[in-house]
């Protein structure tokens, strides 16, 4: 085996580190060394962005990117979207009010995308939330309800400023 | 998937990633976004020995005009690129290109240098920096040297860079006033590699005749190709749909789709000329308007 590194990561405000082979992806390292299985894999061929993670501010797919490379970033997986005390982020909450999933694995991808999203332009049109989970493939509820999902985490925080 | 075994080699400075590169000569291989190499190692395409990783040079990522040219660092992200007011308000044929790059997380990591290092003539940045006329700088154990965009792709996979370069630039003539440009393409679906795609860059003089023309095409042979009899056509014509159906004419005879499950290569070869067509179009109205040239 060749020889590992030792990656610093805070994730979800949390410093972690792990020992890593240079070609461990960096989704194995939060998956299998962190135990946040909440990040799926699921084309790992960089197509679908099941993967999805906020590395320093921005959405990366954690399944094209070693995780050596990471080494002293921040990142937000699906395990810190909801606050300390469990209470459900709007975009959660929308998710689930607006049926945004049936089979749920697409869901912490596509709910990081719509994170970053908001973060950078806080009420987007339909197009804008189309374009802005462009990166992240559904194969069973469809586009529609998703859109919905982020139309009403957007309306809800637009309330609560 | 998990890719091959590698040694990994963070340099903090250009000279020291050369340094690594001449050590390890063929086996090294330089990593910036990658959103190509990384998918390629997954499918041992590629089974570099060596990874150099570039991301933590400092001052890297510019974008910016400087001595008659638009700069672009090697660290520079499609993201980046895409949200650039500069670009956005002189350069539309650069921000059509990137938009239609992958998509949102790839483009967060993607690298224009990277995009044309890897050269792929399925990449969409090729097509525009012939049609602008760009140069990249290589920078090596002996300094810089600048080569053509046009000189730079010499095969499938294959580019003029040398294995101990970085390309470390990525150089633009600053287009000069009654300049446009446009990149249309035609894709399956988002982050689909172009079944056929076209840049087409015009500067019109104040009588409205064409005196500069570029035009680069994705996706139609084994490297990216520059539709030189068509640009050659366009030169002292009026910017008129006979004479842009004429160049689209010549740029479809020019280039060498083959078939694959995007379309057969007639198919593709009909879709450059209409996509040829469009682009000067839009480039040419670009060029007219104030607003968005």
């Amino acid at each position: 085996m060749a020889k590992t590194e030792l990656v610093r990561i805070k994730v979800n405000g949390r410093d972690r580190e792990a020992p890593a082979e240079p070609r461990l992806l960096l989704v194995h390292f939060i998956r299998d060394l962190l135990q946040l299985t909440g990040t799926h894999i699921g084309c790992d061929t960089s197509n679908c962005g099941a993967c999805t993670v906020i590395l320093d501010g921005k959405t990366v797919k954690s399944c094209t990117m070693f995780a050596v490379q990471a080494d002293g970033a921040e990142i937000l997986t699906i395990e810190g979207v909801a606050s300390k005390e469990g209470k459900f982020h709007p975009l959660q909450e929308g998710f689930k009010e607006e049926h945004g999933l049936q089979c749920g694995f697409c869901t912490p991808g596509m709910i990081l995308s719509s994170y970053a999203l908001l973060k950078e332009n806080p009420r987007p049109s339909e197009d804008e939330i189309r374009w802005g989970i462009s990166g992240n493939l559904c194969r069973c509820t469809g586009y529609k309800n998703i859109v919905k999902a982020v139309q009403y985490a957007a309306n809800k925080m637009a309330q609560g400023a | 998937m998990i890719p091959p075994a590698f040694e990994y080699l963070r340099p903090k400075t250009i000279p020291e990633a050369i340094a690594l590169l001449e050590q390890h000569g063929d086996e090294a291989k330089i990593i910036s976004g990658g959103q190509s190499l990384i998918p390629m190692m997954k499918l041992r395409l590629a089974r570099p020995g060596f990874l150099v990783d570039i991301n933590r040079i400092p001052n890297l990522d510019y974008v910016k005009e400087e001595d008659g040219f638009l700069k672009i660092g090697a660290l520079a992200r499609e993201a980046d690129l895409h949200k650039s007011e500069l670009i956005k308000s002189k350069y539309p044929i650069l921000r059509d290109t990137v938009a239609v790059i992958a998509d949102p997380q790839v483009r967060n990591l993607a690298t224009l240098a990277g995009n044309l290092a890897h050269g792929d003539p399925a990449n969409d940045h090729p097509a525009t920096m012939l049609a602008l006329g760009a140069s990249i700088v290589a920078t090596g154990p002996h300094g810089e040297r600048v080569v053509p965009v046009a000189e730079f792709f010499l095969s499938l996979f294959s580019t003029a860079l040398e294995p101990n370069e970085v390309l470390t630039e990525l150089r633009i003539p600053i287009p000069p006033d009654g300049s446009g440009g446009a990149y249309v393409k035609v894709e399956r679906k988002v982050s689909d590699f172009a079944t056929a795609a076209v840049a087409a860059q015009l500067t019109l003089d104040s009588s409205g005749t064409v005196t500069y023309a570029g035009i680069g095409v994705t996706n139609v042979g084994p490297k990216p190709l520059k539709a030189k009899p068509a640009e050659e056509f366009l030169i002292g014509k009026k910017p008129d749909d006979t004479t842009f159906t004429h160049a689209a004419q010549l740029a479809s005879e020019d280039c060498e789709p083959s078939a694959d499950l995007r379309g057969p290569a007639e198919y593709k070869r009909g879709l450059v000329k209409e996509l040829t067509r469009r682009a000067l179009a839009l480039a040419a109205q670009r060029a007219g308007s104030k607003e968005s040239k």
